[in-house]
C-alpha cells in the first residue's frame, strides 16, 4: 500500500505513525493533570500542524467555512474545554487526549480517501487504456518510432502483432484479425484484410498490417473515445448539482447552528463547556465531503464501467436520465432488423423442389445487382455459368423475363404474373414476394425479407424487465411489415410508413405521453436520425464504431451493432443511480444522527469523526462498486 | 491554444470547482477546466501569453490546495 502512495500521502502515513505512539505514550505513561501535555501537545502538533497553518491561510484569505478550520476550532476547543473543566476543578469530562485523538482520526479519514479516491481513479483509467502510446512510421524506407501526434494523414504506419492500431487508416497490405474488445466490450476478434478500415484502439493479434494513415491522431477513434469519456463528468448530472447547491448550504447553516448551541442554552441553563463542547461536535460534522466526492465518484465509475462494456455515455447527465427511461423508440431497419435483404420462406410449388426454385429464381435474376437478386444468390448457394441463362430482360416495375436452360422464366411480383396471364398462388408475409413461372407455368414463389436481429427479442424482454414501459418502432416500411417485425419481437407500438420528417412529429408525440420524471430514448443508427436523436431525452445511436456521425450525433454510442448492449446500459445506469441514492442517504442519516445526538449530549466527538471521515471513505468505497458491470 | 496539464495530489473536489473559476478568470483566458476525477487541467488563452497564464493558474491551484501541483 504504501508503495502505491504519492509523495504527500506517505508523508501523512509518518506523521500518523509518529502522533499515534505519542498519543499512546500519552494515554499509558501515568502522569497527571498538565503534565500529560508532555505527550499530547507534540501530537497535536505533529498531526494538526498542517491543518492549523491551512486553515489561518485560508482565513486571510477570506474562505472560512473549509475543512481545515473547522477542524482547528473544533480540537483546539476540545483542548480550551479539557483546560476549563481542569483549572475550575470540574470533573474532566473530556481529557485532552481527546482533541489529539480526533485530529489523528481526521487524518487517517483524509488518507484513506485520498489513498480510495486514488484507487478508483487508477481503476478507471485502467479501464480506458486504450490510448496507443507510439506508432511505427514508416520513413525513407525504414520504420522509426514515434508518438501517434506526429504522424500525418498519408503516412505509413505498421502495426506489429501484439500491438494497437494507433491512427485510423485503411489497410494497405497484409491481413490479421484484432481485438476490439477495449472499444465494443465485444470479445470475438474482427478481419481485417486489405482494403478494409483499420480502427485505432483496436489490438492487432495475428498478422503483420501496413496501413495508411487516413486521419490525425486527434481525430482518430481512439482519441474521440477517450476525450468523450474524460469530458464526460463536465456535464453534470441534475444529482450532481443539487449536492453541489447543499453543501454551500449545508456547512454554513451546521456552523450557525453549532454558535447557536454554544450560546444560547448556557444562558439559560449554565455549563459552558458542555455545551461548547457539543458545538465543537457540530463543527466536525458539517464538512459535506462525503457527498462532494463520492456522488462525483460514482457517475465516473458508471461512465468508465459502461466504456469497457463498449456503451460511451457522453455525460453523467445522460447516464442519469438513462435511469429513469419510461419509453424506448426504435428504428427498425439497421437497429431491430440487420438492415440486409434474406430469403425467409420458399414455397415452390407441386412437384418443384426448394432447391430448384431457388436455382431457377436465382439464375433468372443473375443479371441484377439489385439487393434482391443478391440474396436468391446467397440463398442458392451456386455459381452462375454464363452458359445458362441468356436474353435477360428487365420489365420495369413488374421482374425480369430470361431463358434458363433454355427455358423461358418469369421472375417479378405479383402484377408481372398478371400480366402475363399465370395462375399463381398468392404468398402472405411481411416483405417481397418473387414469384416465378417456367414456360408459363407457376413453379413457386420466394419470400425475401429483411431479418430481425437474433438477440432483439431478448434485449427487448430484458428492457422489460429493466422498468421500461413502452416499446416502440418506427419505420418508414409498409404497416404490415413493420407490424410482422414489431409482433415478433414483443413490441407495444409501431408507427408504419414514416418519412423521415414524420419520425420527429411521432417522437414528439411520444415524449408528451411519459410521466413527468420519465425519460424517453431513441435508438437508431446514428446516420440518418441525428433529428430525432437530439429530439429524444436520450439520443442513442448503434454500431458507433467506425462511424464518426453516429457518435458525434448521440448522447450514448453502442459501440457494437448488439441489441443487448441497450438493456445493459440500462441496467448500469440504474445501478450507477442507486448507488448514489445509497450515499445520499447514507451520508446525511448518519450526520443528521450526530447532529441531533450531539446536540443532546449523547454523541462523543469519536462519533463526529465517524461522521465526518468515516462516512467519506464508505461512501468512496460503495462509489467504485459502480465501476463493476460484470453480472449486469 | 489549447492544452491539457495532469495533475498531481488534487485531492478535494470542491477545490477542484474553486481552482476552476479563478482560472477562468484570468485575463486572456478562454476557457478552463479542471477535471476532478482524472485530474486534468485543461485550459485554453492566448497564444502569445499562454506560457504565463499556465503558470499563473498552477500558481492559483497552489493557493486553493497547497498539496496539488500541475505538471508541465
Amino acid at each position: 500500500m504504501l508503495n502505491q502512495m504519492t509523495r504527500r500521502q506517505k508523508k501523512v502515513f509518518w506523521r500518523i505513525i509518529v502522533a499515534a505512539v505519542l498519543f499512546a505514550a500519552g494515554e499509558l505513561v501515568p502522569l497527571a493533570g498538565f503534565w500529560k501535555l508532555i505527550f499530547y501537545l507534540p501530537a497535536y502538533v505533529v498531526i494538526g500542524g498542517d491543518v492549523l497553518k491551512k486553515a489561518a491561510r485560508n482565513i486571510l484569505r477570506g474562505q472560512v467555512f473549509d475543512e481545515n478550520f473547522l477542524m482547528s476550532i473544533a480540537t483546539l476547543g476540545a483542548f480550551a474545554t479539557a483546560f476549563y473543566d481542569q483549572v475550575s476543578g470540574a470533573a474532566s469530562m473530556v481529557g485532552y487526549g481527546e482533541a489529539v485523538a480526533v485530529m489523528l482520526f481526521y487524518q487517517v479519514g483524509e488518507l484513506f480517501q485520498s489513498y480510495a479516491v486514488g484507487k478508483s481513479r487508477a481503476s478507471i483509467s485502467s479501464l480506458m487504456d486504450i490510448r496507443p502510446d507510439y506508432a511505427n512510421m514508416r520513413k525513407d524506407g525504414e520504420l522509426v518510432q514515434v508518438s501517434p501526434e506526429e504522424v500525418r494523414v498519408g503516412d505509413l504506419i505498421v502495426v506489429k502483432p501484439g500491438e494497437k492500431i494507433p491512427l485510423d487508416g485503411t489497410v494497405i497490405s497484409g491481413s490479421s484479425m484484432v481485438d476490439t474488445a477495449a472499444l465494443t466490450g465485444e470479445s470475438v476478434p474482427r478481419e481485417l484484410v486489405q482494403g478494409a478500415n483499420a480502427i485505432s484502439g483496436c489490438i492487432n493479434l495475428s498478422g503483420l498490417l501496413e496501413i495508411e494513415v487516413s486521419k490525425p491522431f486527434g481525430e482518430s477513434t481512439v482519441a474521440k473515445i477517450l476525450d468523450l469519456v474524460e469530458n464526460a463528468s463536465g456535464k453534470k448530472a441534475r444529482t450532481e448539482n443539487f449536492i453541489t447547491r447543499f453543501a454551500r448550504y449545508y456547512t454554513p447553516a451546521v456552523v450557525i447552528a453549532a454558535l447557536l448551541l454554544a450560546v444560547v442554552p448556557p444562558l439559560f441553563l449554565g455549563g459552558w463547556a458542555n455545551w461548547i463542547h457539543r458545538a465543537l461536535i457540530f463543527l466536525v460534522v458539517s464538512c459535506p465531503c462525503a457527498l462532494v466526492i463520492s456522488v462525483p465518484l460514482s457517475f465516473f465509475g458508471g461512465i468508465g464501467g459502461a466504456s469497457k462494456r463498449g456503451i460511451l455515455v457522453k455525460g453523467s447527465n445522460y447516464l442519469e436520465a438513462l435511469s429513469k427511461t419510461e419509453i424506448v423508440v426504435f428504428d427498425k431497419t439497421g437497429t431491430l432488423t440487420k438492415g440486409t435483404f434474406e430469403v425467409t420462406k420458399v414455397v415452390p410449388a407441386q412437384g418443384i423442389t426448394d432447391e430448384q426454385l431457388l436455382r431457377i429464381a436465382a439464375l433468372a435474376e443473375s443479371y441484377s445487382d439489385h439487393p434482391i437478386s443478391l440474396s436468391l444468390r446467397r440463398a442458392w448457394g451456386g455459381t452462375v455459368a454464363d452458359a445458362q441463362v441468356s436474353d435477360a430482360q428487365e420489365i420495369a416495375g413488374h421482374g425480369v423475363h430470361a431463358q434458363v436452360d433454355g427455358k423461358p422464366v418469369l421472375a417479378g411480383n405479383a402484377r408481372l404474373m398478371q400480366a402475363e396471364n399465370i395462375h399463381f398462388t398468392q404468398l402472405q408475409g411481411a416483405g417481397t414476394v418473387v414469384y416465378v413461372a417456367q414456360q408459363g407455368q407457376f413453379i413457386g414463389a420466394v419470400l425475401i425479407s429483411d431479418t430481425v436481429k437474433p438477440e432483439a427479442k431478448t434485449a427487448i424482454a430484458s428492457l422489460r424487465k429493466a422498468g421500461i414501459r413502452k416499446t416502440v418502432m418506427l419505420t418508414g416500411d409498409a404497416a404490415a411489415t413493420g407490424e410482422a417485425v414489431a409482433a415478433e419481437l414483443g413490441l407495444d407500438e409501431v408507427h408504419a410508413q414514416l418519412l423521415p420528417g414524420d419520425k420527429v412529429a411521432e417522437v414528439e408525440d411520444l415524449l408528451s405521453q411519459k410521466t413527468e420524471q420519465g425519460q424517453l430514448a431513441f435508438v437508431g443508427d446514428g446516420i440518418n436520425d441525428a433529428p430525432v436523436l437530439s429530439r429524444a431525452d436520450i439520443g442513442i445511436a448503434m454500431g458507433g464504431l467506425g462511424s464518426d456521425a453516429a457518435i458525434e450525433a448521440a448522447d450514448i454510442v453502442l459501440m457494437d451493432d448488439d441489441l443487448a448492449a441497450l438493456p445493459l446500459a440500462i441496467r448500469i445506469a440504474q445501478k450507477t443511480l442507486n448507488i448514489v441514492r445509497q450515499n445520499i442517504v447514507f451520508a446525511l442519516a448518519i450526520k443528521l444522527g450526530v447532529l441531533v445526538l450531539s446536540a443532546l449530549g449523547a454523541a462523543s466527538m469519536w462519533a463526529a469523526v465517524f461522521a465526518d471521515v468515516g462516512v467519506s471513505v464508505l461512501a468512496i468505497l460503495n462509489a467504485s462498486r459502480a465501476l463493476n458491470t460484470k453480472g449486469l | 491554444m489549447k492544452k491539457t496539464f495532469q495533475m498531481e495530489d488534487l485531492d478535494c473536489a470542491s477545490c477542484a470547482a474553486k481552482m476552476e473559476d479563478a482560472i477562468k478568470k484570468i485575463d486572456g483566458v478562454t476557457s478552463a477546466t479542471v477535471n476532478f476525477m482524472t485530474q486534468k487541467l485543461t485550459l485554453e488563452a492566448d497564444d502569445s501569453r499562454f506560457g504565463e497564464i499556465a503558470k499563473e493558474a498552477a500558481k492559483i491551484c497552489r493557493k486553493v490546495e497547497p498539496d496539488c501541483t500541475v505538471r508541465f
